[in-house]
């Protein structure tokens, strides 16, 4: 099975040579900027050619990518004054949900958004991005705050799934879940959301019930992870590849079927080759929407919110 | 939801539930195409041979272990209702395979042969104990209760029909999630029918949700959790991820009684567990307390 990673290996090669003809030409002052550029014509030329015929699965792995850039990231890059604000107040704080208040643009906001680790000791602490019934609840409590003080909502979607532990059964993972998305629904300010890596079932449309939803170019956003759908449609986890085309879980495809309001679009070489262009897209997108929804009356949020989940589905009427 | 969807419970299951869900499944199959034909049923839990009279008569509770059987939907709303009073509603409603799924148009046939309904659920107007109530009931037998636009929308129009004529509405769940086969469509139902069940609790009239065997994933963690008062049948499996999945992302060992309608009483997320005959009197008991006396609104 072909995956992305085996793709990128001719970029990378190509690209620690460009690395290393720049070192050797700042140690020893020569000019080889002629092969540098030549270089580097051929590697834009690899990536324009694999990121032209890329299929869903290809997207599911770049949604993975251990490079991609992640919730905190995204803050860093597109806000000012973030303070990260914690805990349920009710005796947890889950690492896997991060949240708290930010500048962006000429807004005060709140944001709130799933986090993976980059080492194994963070993803470890953050659950791989996996949030516990308290990382639900500790973002309903930023919701609230941010109705109480009227804030939009920004929220950062990128989740496996939502923690399946017995401890997260044991408190109320199923509860937890619609309670958020009821929350989202009861509120009168603007909400964004962004699906940034994966959008992992119940986990993702928890922080999703919002005004807009976008979702970053290489995003995916599904009812069931592609092996689990392939280990119960063909009765083989590794046709993941198919169950990721029957699914149509990519940004494109949900766009096609008037399930979110917009792709943003990645850098060439998907959003771990540019973290801070990537960024800049994401606040441009975020901002935009912004300014439609402060237009409108608390009421109206509400109400265009409902209206936009409640039009989803599609059925025949019988005679 | 992911985790479980339809059939692909069965998948995640440990073995000891595998071979009672395989024996559940078969009965079930049995019931619903032997036109009571055979005289004779077993105990999907105990294996005791029934005469079949009786155990329709113990409405498919096992006399001698206590199991409860799974019910259609149409026999659990002619149980639970009085008599003659049902009016069903959107019946009109079929889905259709939106994504050109691999066998989804023909495991619709297939539920459709298995449960002689369109659908997964059935919805409508009744009176129970005379009070006039929105009800509606999973079937499992029609691809494992799963959850896709067409049972989002009998559900969401269900909570809405509630709010626009002042009544309360009435959830009997039996649901392995989200239907697969209809993808993204399928999640977003989540988000729909929670929506619908805010109009509803604005609207202060009282949400009664009855987890029946099973209650799972997306069904559960959307309009089933956010009931006002939540009963269960005794036994009913009620729960967020598989079994496999959840015992692989825990350490330690899973408890014996892990997603039973038990674990979830004890752990704060279910108010009641009542056995099948008491259901109707339990739903009159909860409707004389929660609906305002004639004359009276629940007024904001």
């Amino acid at each position: 099975m072909m995956t992305i990673f085996d793709f990128e290996k001719p970029i990378n090669e190509l690209e620690s040579a460009i690395a290393e003809l720049r070192q050797i030409a700042l140690e020893k002052g020569l000019d080889r900027s002629r092969e540098i550029a030549e270089l580097e014509a051929q590697r834009e030329r690899l990536l324009k050619q694999i990121f032209a015929h890329l299929s869903p699965w290809d997207k599911v792995l770049l949604a993975r990518h251990p490079k991609r850039p992640y919730a905190l990231d995204y803050i860093r890059l597109m806000c000012e004054n973030f303070t990260e604000l914690h805990g349920d107040r009710l005796g947890f704080d889950d690492p896997a949900i991060v949240g708290g208040l930010a500048k962006l643009g000429n807004y005060k906001l709140v944001i709130v958004g799933q986090q993976k680790g980059r080492d194994l000791k963070e993803r470890q602490r953050r659950n791989f991005g996996m949030a516990k019934p308290e990382g639900y609840r500790k973002a309903m409590r930023m919701f609230r705050l941010a109705e109480k003080f009227r804030l939009p909502v920004l929220t950062l979607v990128d989740t496996p799934a939502a923690d399946p532990s017995v401890e997260s059964e044991s408190r109320g993972i199923s509860e937890s879940i619609a309670q958020s998305m009821l929350t989202l629904f009861e509120l009168t300010v603007p909400t964004v959301s962004v699906i940034l890596g994966e959008g992992g079932s119940g986990g993702a449309i928890a922080l999703a019930a919002t005004n807009r939803v976008l979702m970053l170019e290489y995003a995916i956003y599904s009812v069931i992870p592609p092996e689990g759908c392939a280990a119960i449609l063909y009765r083989d986890p590794n046709k993941a590849p198919q169950a990721a085309d029957a699914l149509r879980l990519t940004a494109d495809q949900a766009l096609q079927m008037g399930l979110i309001d917009g792709v943003i679009p990645e850098p060439l070489g998907a959003a771990h080759r540019d973290p801070q262009t990537t960024a800049l897209s994401v606040r441009a997108a975020v901002l935009q929407q912004l300014d439609a929804l402060s237009q409108l009356s608390p009421e109206a949020l509400r109400e265009q919110r409902y209206q936009r989940f409640r039009h989803i589905g599609v059925f025949e009427t019988a005679q | 939801m992911g985790s479980s969807p339809t059939s692909g419970t069965k998948g995640n299951l440990t073995p000891r539930k595998q071979i009672e869900h395989e024996r559940e499944t078969r009965m079930q199959r049995r019931a619903a195409t032997a036109t009571n034909s055979e005289p004779w049923v077993q105990c999907a839990k105990c294996r005791k041979i029934l005469f079949r009279p009786d155990f329709e008569r113990a409405l498919r509770v096992c006399p001698h272990c206590g199991h409860h059987h799974r019910l259609g939907a149409r026999e659990r709303i002619h149980i639970t209702v009085d008599p003659d009073s049902f009016r069903e509603t959107d019946t009109e409603l079929r889905s259709s395979d939106p994504l050109g799924f691999p066998e989804y148009a023909d495991k619709l046939r297939k539920g459709t042969a298995a449960t002689g309904e369109n659908e997964a659920i059935i919805t409508g107007i009744a009176t129970i104990g005379g009070y006039e109530v929105v009800i509606g009931a999973m079937d499992f037998g029609f691809m494992g209760g799963s959850m896709g636009s067409v049972v989002g929308e009998k559900v969401a129009r269900s909570f809405e029909r509630g709010a626009e004529r002042g009544l309360p509405v009435v959830m009997f769940c039996a649901s392995g999630g989200a239907r697969m086969q209809e993808g993204l469509l399928s999640l977003m139902q989540m988000a729909k029918t929670t929506a619908a069940v805010g109009k509803l609790q604005r609207a202060r009239l009282p949400y009664i949700a009855v987890f029946t065997d099973p209650t799972m994933a997306g069904v559960l963690a959307s309009f089933a959790s956010l009931a006002d008062i939540i009963i269960a049948e005794p036994g009913a499996l009620v729960g967020f991820a598989g079994q496999r999945v959840a015992a692989q992302a825990s350490v330690g060992k899973t408890p014996p009684n892990f997603q039973t309608a038990e674990f979830q009483h004890e752990h704060g997320m279910i108010d009641l567990i009542v056995p099948r005959r008491q259901i109707r009197p339990t739903l009159i008991y909860l409707l004389e307390m929660l609906t305002p006396a004639a004359g009276e609104v629940n007024t904001p």
